[in-house]
């Protein structure tokens, strides 16, 4: 390892010790607040520490750097101002729509390094099924965090939406994920594959979450974190960076609890909810 | 399986066991701020975007960069800024209140 190498690998290390002490933190009322801004630091340590290994990396192009910033600046500023003015009561469907665009993101760096490993060239397992699951978790998170978003918004109607044939439908996707699979893993790259892969995602994303019931949705939205944390580990081990393992998995096992403890607050079980369309409870639409 | 492989699969689980861990009962009113500061954390995924912007070299990467870039940034941008404004809410609150709710 090159000195870079090491001290980024060790700040990596901190920050994500930054979030394990922020969640531990946030376990109670008096130090939440500073354990959000301990898990905060930490992400301005990481980022930081990518900056300067980009920047010493040297290889990204000139229109890279616009693209880069382009992109933060335009995420950071809507990200910013959608947080400050969003009434309180609208924090849930908030709190989802960021959920949707951090499983996007994570699908988008699994699409990225599946095609830029080059077309027709046969891949290692090591990377094929990790690059599977990071955009199938991430699609899938993706569609149903806006459908989500929408049914507590009140712009996806909040009661269960059924409709004949849903269940076939759910094995048509299913099958057509495992076929996406056998051909992203199995075979080499092929931009249609990674396409397959991610409509289905995208479609079951939307299967899962239209039937449930708009007041069974904070759960859903819950899960649906804990998966987009499954998504960024699954992107780490994509682009090999330890940071994103740690911290997705963090998310992704502490999420699951979370969603558990969420159900059992309101007397559902996990299973019953995702099951959809039984009591909708829905008492507020 | 590669050395660089076994260490990232030994990471990814030791991280999840942590993860269960590291979660015990929490107040129902910390739920929605929980969840919020979680789903901030996995914003971390900005780095990522920081490594594809790196390596693009055509159109194609340079648009699949930039919707990574913009995704990212919202999640971790405005998933920190909403947890703090949320725990906010408590410093409002009166001690007392905020006592009872630690002691359930």
């Amino acid at each position: 390892m090159s000195t870079l190498q090491t001290i980024a690998s060790l700040i990596y290390l901190i920050s994500a010790v930054c979030y394990v002490l922020g969640v531990h933190m946030m376990r109670s009322p008096k130090t939440a607040r500073k354990g959000n801004g301990l898990s905060a630091i930490g992400m301005f340590m990481a980022v930081i520490m990518i900056i300067i290994e980009v920047v010493a990396d040297g290889k990204i192009t000139a229109t890279g750097w616009i693209v880069l910033i382009a992109g933060l600046a335009v995420g950071i500023a809507y990200g910013v101002v959608k947080a400050r003015k969003v009434p309180m009561t609208d924090v849930p469907q908030l709190v989802s729509l960021f959920n949707a665009v951090g499983g996007g993101a994570a699908a988008v760096i699994g699409i990225f390094d599946y095609l830029m490993k080059g077309d027709g060239v046969a891949l290692s397992l090591a990377f094929s099924i990790p690059v599977f699951l990071d955009v199938i978790i991430g699609g899938i998170t993706f569609s149903g965090s806006l459908i989500a978003t929408g049914k507590l918004s009140g712009k996806v109607p909040g009661k269960p939406i059924t409709f004949p044939g849903a269940k076939i439908l759910n094995i048509i996707v299913v099958l057509g994920m495992l076929v996406a699979a056998w051909f992203m893993i199995a075979t080499p790259t092929n931009i249609w594959f990674v396409i397959l892969g991610l409509a289905m995602a995208l479609i079951f994303g939307l299967l899962m979450t239209l039937p449930i019931g708009g007041a069974d949705m904070p759960v859903v939205v819950s899960l649906l974190n804990a998966f987009t944390g499954l998504a960024v580990a699954f992107a780490g081990f994509v682009i090999n960076n330890q940071v994103l393992i740690i911290a997705g998995a963090l998310v992704g096992a502490a999420g699951t609890i979370l969603t558990l403890q969420m159900a059992e607050a309101m007397n559902r079980s996990v299973a019953n909810i995702l099951a959809g369309g039984f009591g909708t409870g829905d008492s507020d639409s | 399986m590669s050395e660089e492989l076994f260490t990232n699969l030994a990471i990814f689980v030791l991280s999840l066991l942590v993860g269960f861990e590291v979660m015990s009962k929490i107040p129902a009113t910390l739920q929605t701020p929980m969840m919020s500061g979680a789903n901030a954390i996995h914003g971390v995924v900005v780095v990522g975007a920081f490594v594809i912007a790196a390596e693009a070299n055509s159109w194609v990467f340079y648009i699949l960069a930039f919707f990574g870039a913009v995704f990212a940034a919202i999640n971790v941008a405005g998933g920190y800024t909403v947890t703090d404004r949320m725990l906010g809410m408590f410093d409002r609150k009166p001690k007392a209140k905020s006592e009872g709710d630690d002691s359930k």
